[in-house]
C-alpha cells in the first residue's frame, strides 16, 4: 500500500446517498482526506487514477457481522475478517461480540481495537454484549464499553427472554445514548432448522415458524416504546416483522432495521438437496417474505443493510443438516447480491441503495457521517457496476469458505478504493 | 448375407423329429415334465408337449424359466436386464426334465438354466434339446436332442424365428 | 433398461414410470421367494452395508433377507444414539465405507439429508431406509405393490392416512408415491398432527376420524410417535383412541372392500384395536411379505448401475 501525498480520481460517478443522487466529478485526496471534489480539478504532482465508467462511493458499514476472535480464531480472526470485508468494499465493520470469552467488559473491547488496528485493514467499531457472559440474566458493564469505544449492545445470537432484563437493557442504554439490537426469537419453540412452511413439510425438517421472530419483534418494540428507548431490530427475514416495524415507526417508536442479503436473495426452496451452505438463523423463507423484504428496504421501512458475515470451518459445516452450524460469510458477495437484487431490479435507486449501506448504519450507530466532502475522512471505494463475474473459492479473503454463493454469477464488483492514507486494489483500475 | 437355413415346413418337421427322439428315447413319455427357457424355449417346450400329449390321455406338463438372474455376465451387460420370472406350478422333484431351448452356443445359458432348476427342487434327471446348434462351446455342455447343428462363425448371426413369437416359422444364417 | 437413478433417497425423485418399473420387477421376486430355495445368485460377490444410525430390527431384517437372498454378502453396523455425538462424524464413516469399498449402502438415520450427505461422497449406491421425519421410500414402494396387488391399479383411489403425519416418514413417502400413482390422497388427525401446508401437497385435511373413513378405499394407519415427538401434542391415549384410533367399532362399519395398512410396528389399543390383525382387509404381514421382495427388486436394480444421462 503506497503513501502518496495526492491522489487525484479523474471522471468517476461519485455516490452521495445523503444527497441521493450520482454525479461525475473528480475527487482530489490528500493526507488520508478528502481535499477538493468537482468537476475536472486540476491537481499537479498527484497521482491521478482514471475512474471514467466507475463509480465511487463512500465506503459501506456492515452493522453486524462475527469476526470469531477471540476463540475461534480457526474460522476467523479479526485480521482476516477485515481485510475479507475491504475486499467487499466495506471500511467499517461492527463485530458482534457472541466470542469466546464474549465481548461484556472494556478490557475485551480494547482487544478487538487493538487487534484491527495492527491489522491495518477495515476499521473496527465493536459492539458491546447487553448481559455479562451473554448469559442474558445481569447487564453488563455497557457505561465502560461505551468509553472504550462500543457503539452498541447487543446480545445476538441469543434474543434476551426475560422481559424484566430486556427492559433495564433498554432504559439502561439511554444514558449513553446506545441503540440495543435485538436478535429476535423466542425461546420456548422446539429447535427448528427450516422456515415452517411447505418446503420444510416436504424435507422434514424440523421447522423454526416465522412467528418466533415477529412475536419477539413485538414484544421488543412495545418495551422500546415503553422505555423511550432505542431499539435496532437484527436481520429481519419475515413479513410480519417488516409490517411490524412499519407500524412501530408509525407510532412514533425509535426503532430501526436491518436486512441482509440473503433474505432478499434466496428462498426456503434452495434447501432441497439439504446443503448446509444454505443454513441460517433466521431461515430462509418463502417469496412472499422475500418480497416484503425488499419492499421494506424500499420504502425506509428497513433502514440498513448488513451482512451478518458468519464464518464456519469446512470441518463444522460438513455434517448433516440438522447439526449444522448456522451462517454463511458475506463480506465478499453482499454488494454485488443487492445490486443484483435491489437497483438492477428498479426497486431502488443506486444512491439510495448505497445509503443503506453507509448513511444508515452511521446514523444508527452514531459514527461520522460518511460523504465525499472536503474534510471528510478518504474513506471510499470504487466499484465497477458494468462487471459480472463468478465468485470461486480461490478468491476468497475470509478464512472460512461457507458460502452459498459460489458458482453464482454475480453483477457489480468492488474493484478497490481508499481508508484513509491507504489505497488497497482487488482489481486493476484500468 | 442372409440365408434360409431353415424354412417353414422344415422347422415343422425338425420339432415332429425331435418330439419322436424324445419320446423313443425315453421309453415313452411318462414322468417326462417340459421346461422352455425364455424366450424361444417356451414356445417350442409347448410345441413338443403338445405333440407328445397327443397319444396320451394327459397333458404334459410345461414351465418356463428366466435366467436373468442367474447369468455370470451381469458385470459385463450393458443393460440391467428386468428379470420377467420364472412359471414352475409344478412339483420337480423325481422328474424326468426335458429342458428346452431354441438354440445353444456358448452352453453358458444352459448352465445358469440348470443352476436355477435346482433351485426348484431335485430331478431325476435334467436332458437337453436344443432346435439348432451352432457350436463354438465355452463350457463342457452337450445337448442331447438336436434339431439341426449349423456350422458357423463367431460373427455370424443366427435369427430363429417362432409363429407364437414372431408370426412365422424359420431360422436365418447372416454372413457378415 | 437400466433405472434412471443411481441411489434410492426419495419417492420425490422418482417418476412415475421409475415407480412402476421398481413395483413390476418386484413380482418376479415375489416368486423367487416362494420356491423352495429362494436364492439367486444375481449378486453374488457384491457387498451390501446396512448402516443404521436409529434401532430397528425389521427393516435392518428385512434389507438383510433381501441381499441374502440375491446372494449379496450383507453386513450390519447398528450405532446406539450416544455413540452418534461421541463418535465418528458421518463424514468419516463415509470415508472410512468408501475405503473399504462396498458396493451399496443402505442407510437409517436420526436427521434428514443424512442419505443425500452419503450419497455425494461415496462410490457405492446408496438406499434410504429412512432419515428422520424426511422419507422412507422403500416403504411406500412396499405399500403401493401391496395396495397393487389387492386392487389392481391406485388410480382414482381415495386413500386415507390417519395419524402423527406430521412426525412420519412413512406419511411423507407414501403421500407422493401413491399420488403419482393417481389416487386422492387425505389425511386426518388432531391438527398438532398435522404439518404446515400439508394441503398444497395434494391432500385432502379433516380433523375428524369419522367425516371421512366411510367414504375411502384404503386407510393407511399411522404409528404414534412416541420416540420423535414432544408429547404435549395430545392429551392421552385414551382421547386419541377414541377418536383418531381405528377401533373395533369403526371397523365393523367399514365396507368389507375397504384394505387397512401399517407401517408397523403397531401400537395396538392406540391407532388400532387388537382384533384387526385378525381380518381378512388387514393386509400388515403381506406387506412384510412384500417388503422382502421391494427391497430385493431395488436392490437388484441399483446394483446393476444406472442409466448415464
Amino acid at each position: 500500500m503506497k503513501k502518496p501525498e495526492r491522489v487525484l480520481l479523474a471522471g468517476g460517478r461519485v455516490v452521495d446517498p445523503g444527497n441521493r443522487r450520482v454525479r461525475i466529478w473528480d475527487v482530489l485526496i490528500q493526507d488520508g482526506r478528502i481535499a477538493k471534489v468537482g468537476k475536472q480539478l486540476r491537481a499537479t504532482g498527484a497521482q491521478r487514477i482514471d475512474c471514467r465508467g466507475k463509480h465511487i462511493a463512500p465506503g459501506f458499514i456492515d452493522m453486524h457481522c462475527h469476526l470469531r476472535e477471540p476463540g475461534q480464531e480457526d474460522a476467523e480472526t479479526i485480521a482476516t475478517g477485515t481485510k475479507a470485508a475491504l475486499a467487499g468494499g466495506f471500511t467499517k465493520v461492527c463485530p458482534m461480540p457472541n466470542t469466546d470469552p464474549p465481548i461484556d467488559s472494556e478490557a475485551l473491547v480494547r482487544f478487538e481495537l487493538a487487534r484491527a488496528k495492527e491489522a491495518g485493514f477495515a476499521r473496527v467499531y465493536p459492539i458491546g454484549s447487553c448481559t455479562k457472559a451473554r448469559a442474558g440474566k445481569e447487564l453488563a458493564e455497557i457505561g465502560s464499553m461505551k468509553q472504550a469505544g462500543a457503539v452498541a449492545v447487543s446480545d445476538d445470537g441469543s434474543w434476551v427472554d426475560d422481559p424484566q432484563v430486556m427492559r433495564r437493557v433498554l432504559e439502561y442504554c439511554k444514558a449513553f445514548d446506545l441503540p440495543v439490537i435485538s436478535h429476535c426469537e423466542l425461546t420456548g419453540f422446539p429447535y427448528g432448522v427450516a422456515n415452517e412452511g411447505l418446503v420444510s413439510t416436504r424435507l422434514g425438517l424440523a421447522a423454526g415458524p416465522d412467528v418466533s421472530e415477529s412475536a419477539a419483534a413485538a414484544r421488543d418494540i412495545l418495551l422500546a416504546e415503553f422505555t423511550r428507548a432505542r431499539l435496532h431490530i437484527a436481520h429481519v427475514s419475515c413479513a410480519a416483522t417488516v409490517s411490524l416495524i412499519r407500524w412501530a415507526k408509525a407510532r412514533g417508536v425509535q426503532v430501526t432495521a436491518e436486512t441482509c442479503p440473503h433474505y432478499f436473495t434466496l428462498t426456503d426452496a434452495a434447501l432441497e438437496t439439504f446443503d448446509t451452505n444454505f443454513k441460517v438463523n433466521p431461515p430462509l423463507r418463502t417469496d412472499k417474505d422475500r418480497q416484503a423484504v425488499i419492499d421494506g428496504l424500499a420504502d425506509g421501512t428497513i433502514d440498513a443493510i448488513a451482512t451478518d458475515h458468519a464464518p464456519h470451518t469446512k470441518s463444522a459445516k460438513e455434517v448433516e443438516f440438522d447439526i449444522a452450524p448456522a451462517g454463511f460469510i458475506g463480506f465478499e458477495t453482499a454488494f454485488s447480491l443487492g445490486y443484483e437484487q435491489l437497483v438492477l431490479a428498479k426497486k431502488l435507486s443506486l444512491a439510495d441503495y448505497v445509503s443503506r449501506m453507509t448513511t444508515a448504519p452511521a446514523r444508527i450507530l452514531g459514527l461520522p457521517m460518511p460523504c465525499l466532502q472536503p474534510g471528510a475522512d478518504a474513506d471510499l471505494v470504487i466499484l465497477d457496476l458494468k462487471a459480472r463475474w463468478t465468485w470461486t473459492r480461490d478468491q476468497v479473503f475470509s478464512r472460512s469458505q461457507n458460502s452459498p454463493f459460489f458458482g453464482r454469477q454475480l453483477h457489480g464488483r468492488v474493484i478497490g478504493g481508499f481508508l484513509g492514507h491507504k489505497q488497497f486494489w482487488f482489481l486493476h483500475p484500468a | 448375407m442372409r440365408q434360409a437355413v431353415i424354412d417353414e415346413q422344415g422347422l415343422k418337421t425338425l420339432v415332429s423329429q425331435l418330439a419322436s427322439d424324445i419320446s423313443r428315447r425315453n421309453r415313452g413319455v411318462k414322468n417326462l415334465v417340459f421346461v422352455g427357457i425364455k424366450r424361444r424355449g417356451v414356445p417350442l417346450a409347448n410345441r413338443l408337449a403338445k405333440e407328445l400329449s397327443l397319444n396320451q390321455k394327459y397333458r404334459i406338463p410345461v414351465g418356463a424359466i428366466d435366467i436373468t438372474l442367474y447369468r455370470d455376465d451381469l458385470q459385463l451387460v450393458a443393460e440391467t436386464p428386468i428379470c420377467g420370472g420364472s412359471e414352475i406350478d409344478f412339483d420337480i422333484n423325481g422328474r424326468i426334465i426335458v429342458l428346452v431351448d431354441d438354440l445353444i452356443y456358448t452352453g453358458r445359458t444352459v448352465r445358469a438354466a440348470l443352476t436355477e432348476l435346482l433351485d426348484f427342487g431335485r430331478p431325476k434327471s435334467i436332458q437337453l434339446a436344443v432346435l439348432v446348434d451352432r457350436g463354438h462351446r465355452e463350457l463342457p455342455i452337450e445337448p442331447n436332442f438336436v434339431g439341426r447343428t449349423i456350422k458357423t462363425r463367431h460373427d455370424d448371426l443366427v435369427d430363429i424365428y417362432l409363429v407364437e413369437e414372431d408370426g412365422t416359422d424359420g431360422v436365418f444364417l447372416t454372413r457378415r | 433398461m437400466k433405472p434412471r437413478f443411481k441411489h434410492l433417497l426419495g419417492i420425490e425423485l422418482l417418476t412415475r414410470s421409475d415407480i412402476i418399473g421398481i413395483l413390476d420387477q418386484t413380482e418376479s421376486f415375489l416368486e423367487v421367494l416362494k420356491r423352495p430355495i429362494p436364492v439367486v445368485p444375481a449378486l453374488r460377490g457384491k457387498t451390501i452395508v446396512n448402516l443404521f444410525f436409529e434401532p430397528s430390527t425389521r427393516t435392518a431384517l428385512s434389507f438383510s433377507l433381501a441381499a441374502s437372498r440375491l446372494s449379496a454378502h450383507c453386513v450390519n453396523f447398528s450405532f446406539p444414539s450416544s455413540s452418534v455425538q461421541k463418535g465418528e462424524t458421518l463424514l468419516d464413516t463415509a470415508r472410512n465405507i468408501e475405503a473399504m469399498r462396498v458396493d451399496g449402502v443402505v442407510v437409517r438415520h436420526s436427521m434428514p439429508g443424512a442419505p443425500h450427505f452419503l450419497a455425494r461422497r461415496l462410490k457405492a449406491f446408496v438406499v434410504n431406509a429412512g432419515d428422520g421425519c424426511h422419507e422412507h421410500p422403500t416403504q411406500a414402494l412396499l405399500d403401493a405393490f401391496t395396495l397393487r396387488q389387492h386392487l389392481g391399479s391406485l388410480k382414482g383411489k381415495r386413500i386415507l392416512f390417519v395419524g402423527d403425519i406430521a412426525h412420519s416418514r412413512v406419511a411423507r413417502s407414501n403421500i407422493i408415491c401413491f399420488s403419482k400413482l393417481g389416487a386422492r390422497v387425505a389425511v386426518c388427525g388432531p391438527p398438532t398432527f398435522l404439518p404446515t401446508d400439508i394441503e398444497k401437497l395434494g391432500c385432502e385435511v379433516f380433523y375428524r376420524l369419522d367425516k371421512i373413513l366411510y367414504e375411502v378405499d384404503v386407510v393407511n394407519m399411522l404409528r404414534v410417535q412416541n420416540e420423535r415427538t414432544d408429547l404435549s401434542l395430545f392429551p392421552s391415549i385414551r382421547e386419541y383412541r377414541a377418536l383418531y384410533g381405528l377401533t373395533r367399532e369403526r371397523l365393523s362399519k367399514l365396507d368389507k372392500s375397504v384394505l387397512v395398512i401399517h407401517p408397523g410396528p403397531v401400537n395396538w389399543g392406540v391407532e388400532m384395536d387388537f382384533e384387526i390383525a385378525e381380518f381378512p382387509q388387514t393386509l400388515i404381514l403381506n406387506q412384510v411379505t412384500n417388503g422382502v421382495a421391494v427391497r430385493m427388486a431395488v436392490l437388484y436394480l441399483l446394483a446393476g448401475g444406472h442409466e448415464e444421462t
